[in-house]
């Protein structure tokens, strides 16, 4: 068994609560995972789940409260601030909105020499690099005297997942990384992430709210639900055989892309959700 | 919605007192030679030295204000060093001249801002453009400027009104409504036009919700969603402008008052900064401040009142 | 619509460029700015544009008339009113640029810390300014002569900390929205430090926003500044516009003249100030709006062979609720021209049926749905074609007829259920409306009807509902009020726009099942836009594919899935993710440092 990479350990995040004396709001309740060198971890769940909270805290973007995140042996919860931004070589970040993730104001060039020269990368080399950045992700090399605006949505996201390979990170989290992009530009920016994993073997954990795009890029899936982690296993046994209620009607839920199959799925969801309601019953009386 | 009025009582409270502190500490903080100036130049220096003393001069700063702070308590904000009559009495003759005038110039304000901006918003275009233009103008001219316009025309060119006085409002209603028709009509123009624009703005971006469309959606016509859900949703940021532009009413009211010779705050503050009477200035400083932060604390209670959300909080 | 083939626009101006030329474009804002010029210009060389001494006094000229040696005349202690003025603008101008130093510094730097950082700061400094803007200017200014004396430096520089309060109020919130912008985040995870990241990505917006705020302040300062002196509260013995308002107004009746010239002055650069700020404004507000990508088109996109399959589905008409021929829809454009972004489509929903319009966006589905509605936004219209409904063509109906027709016969569901609702009135309120109107029911039956429809909808507490605000409930259920008003009025025909991709998926399978049983219930027609063929699988029976404003492919939705004919159906099914393509399992790299156990192959 390969020594995991990022693990994670009974991490709480708590936000502080707008009103006075009110308890603050629990975005994560105790969540463990481990990710492997070179391995995916599909994060699936619906809003409002902790999944995005989860890729944050490992960022550090999220306040832990309680728990642990080691990175190859480093806790990253104890760090300083200086320790932590030494970091961003290690681990680095895709958003799920490639309108915003990128300064509009400022070249794409600039953009991607941006992690570059916050390490002190002269500026030959930092420009040698963004060039095989942009080659990388197939965007063409003109592209680095021009703004953002003129780039489409799966253009813009291409250029988010160059700036995240910049330093040859070994973790990139993929905070919904395709959901905001158009089903034809969806799959090719899903094979773009599973090309390069495969070449460079840096890890991905991969939050989506997609069955079926996690299906495309994880090794492993964990579900979450309310803050906690549901379900987890291999990808092929948690997409065809869920055990945990809330991801058998997640499954169920969503459609598939088939009239046929889907009357079927239609069917299997009611049937599920009616023996789901008799089993809450039957629970509460017995509570 | 009571524990949001509260804590909103209890700042404007804080805002006060941090106010009086800062005003009375930096008026009082400079030496002026009040007491010579009093008695005059040919008064021996122990007349001075004991005048300085009944005056209080020579107490330490803190006390003083502490003394103050205790008077104010109990609606006694000291005398005038010029006269000596007592603070309140000389702020309460002037300040219902003032709130009148400001009041009035809001009311209207208001009336005729809505319904430039509404209009603006609604029918853009030219309609639009106009409006925009007009209120952009209107806005950066000083009020002052205007009021010299107005006598110019009105009062020296066309003799409509007497250019300068006042009349109170017991001895003839007739007269006091024209001695305040230019100082008003110069306050307001200026006012129409700053909050004209803002709540053209609101509008626009009231009408680009996408609660609109769905209204309409339903079969309401342009119309009803218009007067009844985005003059709504419009009236939030509206009321703040107003709020603000008051407190902007308050302020241009000095020169007004000045120019036109209406004895009101405005007036008052100018002559007793041109005497140096500290006890008249502060009270000012501090009538104007109640004033300001009460009409911010009707406005939040407006905005809980408009705003669903700010409601629960 | 490939992401690596769209071509590139070939100019790279960057934005502040783009910005001034807008600026150098607003006629308005060019002629304020060379006015403003000319007079900074005037003020630095009055010593060569006039040889008189602002503050010599000649017997002889007092209140003289223009020309003669003056050309602006001589005021009440004779001395010349030009020169005057010219020397004027230097205090003027340099006082007002006090204040606004004074106002930016304080302001700018107090409203960085307490945006980017906030913590206690922001709590202090927020305190601070909600002080100073509680107090009218004028009235501080006033309280703050009896203590500094009559110098015009001294006033301005504590009107410019009066003023920093607005500066710090505008740059804490913008510095407050750019922080939580996700490319700050990134420059974060990146290694950035804070004062990198505040240089680097804050100032750059901050910048604009001073800049426009520094116009208007820079007004109010001439303007207060001159006011102060106009009382006769200023420094008299150095020339200014406000001594000049002050001995003009006192000598009105002698020589009206004296109150124009600096009266004018005045106006005209606080005018001037204003309306650069303004118009730099505009400029900021349209090169900042279109971030998101508009519709793309090909101008001779329109086909003509979708014409001749709409004649084929009029032959049976008895059953076809709404007819689209050939429906074109435009959007003026700022330059005058229309930009076309629906080329003229055909469809048709029979009464009962489900047909789906899917596409990508800016494909011109959403559009087509707002054109059949007649609800399309601000500058847009039908071009051209029909839109039959019940034999009338709604493309010429007039706004009032179609105000019958839009809830009671047609009626439309969102995409984003919060943001279409009113905020400000309660769900109940929203509801009862537009049955009083359709179906004139009393204020108690509408209500009576609105719960009945709010159960119906799968809403547990229907009363409680009726009586809350959008805010107090979640998304899922407002979109089930949203169809609940759709279907107050039994209509015949339900537009739905994208009705589930705002909502989570197990949300989204009970709102489809929900419009399914209700489309059984009302015998509705539906029109399903959407981008998902997952959603298309599940509830349509007939679909049309669009793709850059035409529809590219039609049929039923069990034949397109089996077979397509267009290559853009076939490369949208071919993007579709399907169980086939999971992922292999888990291999560990081979690093050399840590021995693995598995099995490699590579």
């Amino acid at each position: 068994m390969t020594e995991p990479l990022l693990q994670i350990r009974d991490v709480v995040v708590e936000y502080p609560s707008k009103g006075f004396r009110t308890k603050p709001f629990r975005a994560l309740k105790g969540v463990s995972l481990d990710i492997r060198p070179g391995e995916c971890v599909g994060l699936v769940g619906e809003s409002g789940s902790g999944k995005t909270t989860l890729g944050r805290a490992v960022l550090g973007l999220a306040p832990v409260t309680g728990g642990s995140i080691r990175f190859d042996g480093r806790e990253l919860t104890a760090m300083s601030s200086r320790e932590r931004r030494g970091m961003g070589s290690d681990i680095q970040v895709v958003f799920q909105d490639p309108y915003t993730s990128l300064n509009p104001s400022m070249t794409i060039g600039d953009i991607l020499a941006e992690p570059l020269t916050a390490r002190d990368v002269g500026r030959k080399a930092a420009q040698a690099r963004v060039a095989e950045l942009l080659e990388q992700v197939r965007l063409p090399t003109d592209s680095v005297r021009r703004l953002p605006r003129e780039f489409s949505g799966g253009q813009r996201q291409r250029v988010a997942i160059a700036r995240a390979l910049a330093l040859d990170p070994r973790l990139i989290i993929c905070d919904e990384p395709v959901s905001a992009l158009d089903l034809s530009t969806q799959a090719r920016v899903l094979d773009l992430f599973v090309e390069i994993q495969e070449r460079t073997g840096v890890a991905y954990l991969f939050v989506t709210h997609d069955l079926e795009v996690v299906r495309h890029v994880s090794h492993r899936v964990a579900v979450m639900y309310q803050g906690e982690i549901v379900e987890r296993g291999e990808t092929a046994d948690v997409t065809s055989a869920p055990e945990h209620p809330y991801t058998q009607r997640l499954w169920m839920a969503s459609p598939v892309p088939d009239p046929v199959a889907q009357e079927r799925r239609r069917a299997e969801r009611q049937r599920l959700l009616a023996v789901q309601a008799e089993q809450d019953q039957q629970a509460g009386a017995v509570a | 919605m009571v524990t949001f009025l509260a804590r909103r009582l209890l700042t404007g409270i804080a805002m006060l007192l941090v106010i009086s502190a800062l005003a009375f500490i930096l008026l009082y903080l400079t030496g002026t030679d009040i007491a010579r100036s009093l008695l005059g130049d040919n008064a021996s220096a122990e007349a001075v030295a004991l005048r300085a003393s009944q005056l209080g001069l020579n107490d330490p700063l803190l006390s003083r204000y502490a003394d103050w702070l205790g008077g104010a308590l109990h609606g006694d904000l000291g005398t005038s060093w010029f006269g000596g009559a007592p603070v309140v009495d000389v702020l309460g003759s002037r300040l219902g001249v003032t709130l009148s005038l400001v009041v009035i110039s809001t009311l209207i304000s208001a009336v005729v801002a809505t319904v430039l901006g509404v209009w603006a918003a609604v029918r853009r275009g030219w309609v639009d453009r106009m409006v925009q233009f007009v209120s952009l103008g209107g806005a950066a001219v000083p009020n002052y400027l205007i009021a010299l316009g107005l006598v110019t025309l009105f009062a020296i060119n066309l003799g409509w009104f007497a250019p300068t006085g006042y009349t109170r409002p017991e001895d003839s209603i007739g007269k006091w409504a024209a001695s305040i028709t230019l100082p008003v009509l110069a306050l307001t123009i200026g006012c129409i036009a700053g909050t004209a624009q803002q709540v053209r703005s609101a509008m626009i971006d009231a009408l680009r919700q996408d609660y609109v469309r769905t209204l309409r959606s339903r079969g309401l016509s342009h119309r009803s969603v218009v007067y009844k859900h985005v003059l709504r949703n419009a009236a939030g940021p509206g009321l703040s402008v107003l709020a603000l532009q008051f407190v902007g009413l308050l302020g241009g009211a000095v020169i007004i008052e000045q120019m036109f010779a209406v004895p009101g705050l405005g007036s008052l503050s100018v002559s007793s900064t041109i005497q140096g009477d500290i006890p008249v200035i502060m009270g000012v400083v501090m009538v104007v401040a109640v004033i300001v932060i009460a009409v911010n604390l009707l406005i939040d209670i407006a905005h809980g009142w408009l705003n669903p959300k700010a409601r629960v909080s | 619509m490939s992401d690596l083939t769209t071509t590139l626009p070939a100019d790279t101006r960057s934005a502040d460029a783009s910005l001034a030329k807008r600026l150098l474009r607003d006629p308005l804002g060019l002629v304020s700015l060379v006015f403003l010029v000319v007079v900074v210009l005037a003020a630095v060389l009055a010593p060569l544009l006039t040889q008189h001494d602002p503050t010599v006094a000649v017997l002889g000229d007092v209140l003289a008339d223009p020309g003669d040696g003056h050309l602006l005349g001589g005021d009440s202690a004779g001395r010349d009113v030009f020169a005057r003025l010219l020397y004027g603008s230097r205090f003027s101008l340099l006082g007002a640029a006090l204040a606004l130093g004074v106002a930016v510094v304080i302001g700018g730097l107090s409203g960085l810390v307490a945006g980017y950082f906030g913590r206690w700061f922001d709590t202090l400094s927020s305190g601070a300014a909600a002080v100073l803007m509680a107090l009218p200017g004028m009235v501080v200014l006033l309280a703050a002569r009896s203590v500094v004396g009559t110098s015009a430096w001294w006033a301005m520089a504590i009107f410019g900390i009066l003023l920093s309060a607005s500066v710090f109020r505008l740059v804490r919130q913008t510095v407050q929205s750019v922080r939580n912008e996700l490319y700050v985040d990134a420059a974060r995870v990146a290694g950035l430090s804070d004062l990198r990241i505040i240089f680097r990505h804050v100032l750059r917006v901050v910048r604009a926003p001073i800049i426009i705020q520094a116009g208007f302040i820079a007004s109010v300062a001439i303007a207060i500044q001159a006011g102060l002196e106009f009382l006769g509260l200023g420094d008299m013995s150095i020339p200014t516009w406000g001594s000049m308002l002050n001995d003009g107004f006192a000598r009105i009746y002698q020589q009206p003249l004296l109150i124009l010239w600096p009266s004018l002055m005045i106006a005209l650069v606080c005018l001037a100030l204003t309306l650069v700020a303004n118009s730099l404004r505009d400029a900021l507000e349209s090169t900042s709006s279109p971030r998101r990508a508009v519709a793309p088109t090909s101008p001779d996109g329109a086909s003509g062979d979708a014409t001749a399959s709409a004649t084929n589905h009029a032959a049976d008409d008895a059953g076809t609720l709404l007819r689209v021929e050939g429906l074109r829809v435009g959007y003026a454009m700022p330059d005058g021209s229309t930009k076309e972004i629906v080329h003229g489509i055909d469809l048709e929903v029979r009464r009962g049926e489900v047909v789906g319009l899917i596409g990508e966006s800016g494909s011109g589905k959403t559009q087509s749905a707002f054109a059949i509605m007649k609800l399309l936004p601000e500058g847009g219209g039908i071009l051209g074609g029909r839109v039959l409904w019940k034999g009338h063509d709604l493309a010429r109906l007039s706004e009032r007829d179609m105000t019958r027709i839009r809830g009671k016969e047609i009626a439309y569901v969102p995409q984003e259920p919060m943001s279409n609702l009113d905020p400000s009135f309660t769900i109940g309120a929203q509801l009862v409306e537009p049955m009083r109107v359709h179906l004139g029911l009393s204020r108690a039956q509408a209500r009576t009807r609105a719960v009945e429809l709010l159960r119906r909808v799968g809403i547990n507490q229907p009363e409680r509902v009726f009586r809350a605000y959008p805010h107090e409930v979640s998304g899922g259920m407002a979109q089930r009020v949203l169809i609940a008003g759709a279907i107050s009025c039994e209509p015949e025909l339900l537009v739905a726009d994208e009705p589930t991709t705002a909502l989570d998926v197990t949300v989204q399978a009970d709102i489809l099942d929900l419009l399914r049983s209700l489309q059984d219930d009302f015998d509705m027609g539906i029109l399903l836009v959407t981008h998902n063929f997952g959603v298309v699988a599940d509830l349509c029976d007939r679909v049309a594919v669009m793709r850059e404003g035409d529809i590219v492919e039609r049929g039923s939705t069990r034949d397109i899935f089996v077979h397509h004919e267009h290559p853009y159906t076939t490369q949208l099914f071919d993007a579709i993710l399907t169980p086939e393509n999971t992922r292999q399992p888990y291999r560990a790299p081979d690093q050399p440092t840590t021995p693995h156990t598995e099995v490699s192959t590579s």
